[in-house]
């Protein structure tokens, strides 16, 4: 293993076994996450990107311990965080924090904007109770806020300043990797800039680590150095940031990039975009072989018999495809994404 | 397509509140002709969304009151508009497709009752052939299997779909204009890309108007003849698509085009720290005598803070509401 990775993901799956509909049906299982694997650099930012129902929160969330892990490992440095139980996983818990999607719902209302800052420290058992008050005072400092809001409640915050009280609270316990699970979608967009260039800057000073969760392309493309594109609880391609945008190769990530509407990109001036139809299918029932291949606008007979493994196309590029060449190269790009 | 389908006039919107009586909407002046897609932007709080409920004639009442100005409907002002005209009107000449399609669609009807609902208050026609028309409109959104999901409730749906019922029942009765209240924003960008490209076939051949309210610049791009920018509750800029993206002409513009990162296909894309809008919409009641983006503005000055910058044209059609601009008409 490379010392260098601060988290390995290896051939991780979440399922959700589902309700019976009576006492002798079979059971059935929601594949959530079907076997993932990848890792991460420290230092460095792994962004997870796909449409709703893709899986990726299920990720982060088994990654955090907070969902239970069907089969599979998630490695923190060399400790083994998928198998810690008890007070084990409570110490490694100060490593790994989060910063959740919705700064309404993730902070308590009763609960003063300092105690909440400080409840990791409480529950991990860092410091005592004058050291954790200095540490939150430093922590209000960090991420932008003034220290005479620390007794305020959340409801007395905007939306940009609770997720800035997230972002404490995540930092708190010094982790070395964090969690982000959409930390930007549910705010303002000019707000959504002060947040990013706050996680950028606190990266830059504590070298912190991300696992980075989004359906914003474009925050994606400006935040992480790896990217990995799910569908359907399997990642369909995983490359840097340079080759993912640069010279994408699955038709999923084509479909992706082309559905963002950008500027400089005039509907007007005749641009079409490469269209896939309808919504994902049920990860209760995936489709036979590859499981884009029921939207695939190349899908040949082999993608819908054979399931395509995820393989090493070009360099730090890997890509579950049928249709991608040995040597990287793809019958059908479109000529404009 | 020159040609005016609805004016909106000085109107003015305020609300009942604890701190007193705010301004929602101040003298808000703008047109949208025939066939054309109107984009209005701004942060959440700018006033786009009472833009809109105030020409459906929906103003939460007994709170909110339109205290001035007109909205011109072919001709017909609608802030004078009876209560039942005004009933005639909606879902008629004038639809609506809003944010949440969870939440804007009846749980106990099925989609074809309540598509064939709006045909039948609207159109003098049976049971039989309003199914007929939702039927239609169901192929016409791309729903597969039409026929059968007809008789299918809301729940059975998913959000891209629920959305796309939406837009069929607001295009049912063949409306001159519909408005779209951030249409896309609980959806995936493949299933905007399907809402979005459903829109404009619908425009296409049926030159409906659209009013697309977002704040979303790439939506813009792709979607809109016209932009209007509000802050605040007003008008800052107006102006042709191309001029408000290629020359923005208000500092609130500029910032919102530059604090978003733009996906960038090919390069590498150098990383430099991203724009930012410092602070955020101030509470209206707080708003001060001055423009009122002046506290967030970088380029605010002395004069800014006390006097409400005046509209000024900056070329033929794009006009933009900052003091910067009168500074540079005066010189020349």
């Amino acid at each position: 293993m490379n010392a260098d990775n601060l988290l390995t993901v290896d051939g991780m799956e979440v399922h959700f076994p589902l309700l019976r509909p009576h006492l002798w049906a079979a059971q059935r299982v929601l594949r959530a996450v079907d076997g993932i694997s990848f890792t991460v650099r420290r230092g460095s930012t792994f962004g997870i990107v796909g449409e709703s129902g893709s899986g990726k929160t299920t990720a982060a969330l088994a990654v955090m311990r907070l969902v239970d892990i069907t089969r599979g490992r998630v490695m923190l440095d060399a400790d083994e965080l998928s198998a810690l139980q008890g007070e084990a996983l409570r110490r490694a818990r100060r490593r790994v924090q989060i910063i959740f999607q919705d700064p309404y719902a993730s902070l308590n209302p009763r609960d003063r904007a300092s105690d909440i800052v400080a409840e990791p420290m409480r529950l991990t058992g860092v410091g005592t109770e004058a050291e954790r008050r200095e540490r939150v005072r430093e922590l209000f400092a960090q991420v932008g806020l003034r220290a005479d809001q620390m007794p305020l409640f959340p409801h007395q915050f905007s939306g940009g300043q609770r997720q800035r009280i997230g972002i404490a609270r995540a930092l708190a316990t010094r982790p070395e990797l964090v969690v982000c699970d959409e930390p930007v979608s549910a705010l303002d967009v000019a707000i959504q800039a002060q947040i990013v260039n706050l996680l950028r800057q606190l990266q830059a000073e504590y070298g912190l680590t991300y696992l980075f969760i989004s359906h914003d392309l474009g925050v994606v493309q400006y935040l992480c150095d790896e990217i990995a594109v799910m569908y359907l609880g399997q990642i369909v391609e995983r490359a840097s940031r340079a080759a993912l945008f640069g010279d994408p190769l699955h038709p999923y990530t084509w479909a992706l990039l082309s559905s963002v509407p950008r500027v400089g990109r005039r509907r007007r001036s005749g641009f079409r975009r490469l269209q896939i139809e309808g919504d994902p299918p049920s990860p209760i029932d995936p489709p036979r072989g590859c499981r884009f291949s029921s939207r695939c606008p190349y899908a040949e007979q082999r993608c819908r018999d054979e399931e395509p493994p995820l393989r090493l196309a070009a360099q730090e590029h890997w890509v579950a495809c049928h249709l991608v060449r040995g040597d990287g190269g793809v019958p059908h790009r479109p000529p404009e994404l | 397509m020159s040609e005016a389908l609805l004016e909106v006039s000085r109107l003015q919107v305020e609300f009942d509140t604890f701190s007193g009586r705010v301004r929602v909407l101040d003298n808000l002046d703008f047109s949208l002709l025939r066939g054309e897609t109107l984009c209005i932007v701004g942060e959440s709080g700018c006033g786009k969304s009472m833009t809109a409920l105030a020409i459906m004639g929906l103003v939460p009442s007994p709170t909110g009151h339109i205290t001035g100005g007109n909205i011109l409907f072919e001709g017909e002002d609608l802030v004078r508009a009876t209560e039942s005209r005004l009933r005639s009107l909606r879902g008629d000449r004038i639809s609506m497709i809003f944010q949440e399609p969870m939440t804007s669609l009846n749980p106990v009807f099925t989609v074809g009752e309540q598509i064939a609902e709006a045909v039948r208050l609207h159109q003098n026609v049976g049971a039989r052939a309003a199914r007929a028309r939702a039927a239609e409109m169901l192929r016409a959104v791309r729903i597969p299997e039409a026929d059968k999901r007809i008789d299918e409730y809301p729940h059975q749906f998913s959000g891209g779909m629920r959305q796309r019922v939406m837009v069929a029942m607001a295009l049912a009765c063949e409306p001159n204009i519909l408005i779209a209240d951030e249409p896309t924003t609980a959806l995936d960008v493949t299933v905007q890309a399907q809402i979005f490209d459903l829109l404009e076939e619908l425009r296409e051949r049926k030159s409906t108007s659209i009013i697309l309210i977002t704040h979303d610049m790439g939506a813009v791009a792709e979607m809109a003849d016209r932009v209007i920018v509000m802050y605040a509750g007003r008008k800052v800029e107006e102006g042709p698509v191309e001029d408000i993206l290629e020359r923005p002409a208000h500092p609130y513009t500029e910032g919102l085009l530059a604090c978003r990162p733009v996906l960038q296909l090919g390069a590498a894309g150098a990383r430099a720290k991203l724009a930012e809008i410092p602070g955020v919409v101030p509470p209206l009641h707080m708003l001060g005598a001055g423009c009122s983006f002046a506290p967030r503005c970088p380029k605010a000055q002395q004069r800014c803070r006390l006097e409400a910058p005046p509209t000024v044209a900056v070329s033929d059609a794009h006009s933009s509401a900052c003091w910067l601009r009168v500074a540079e008409k005066d010189a020349a």
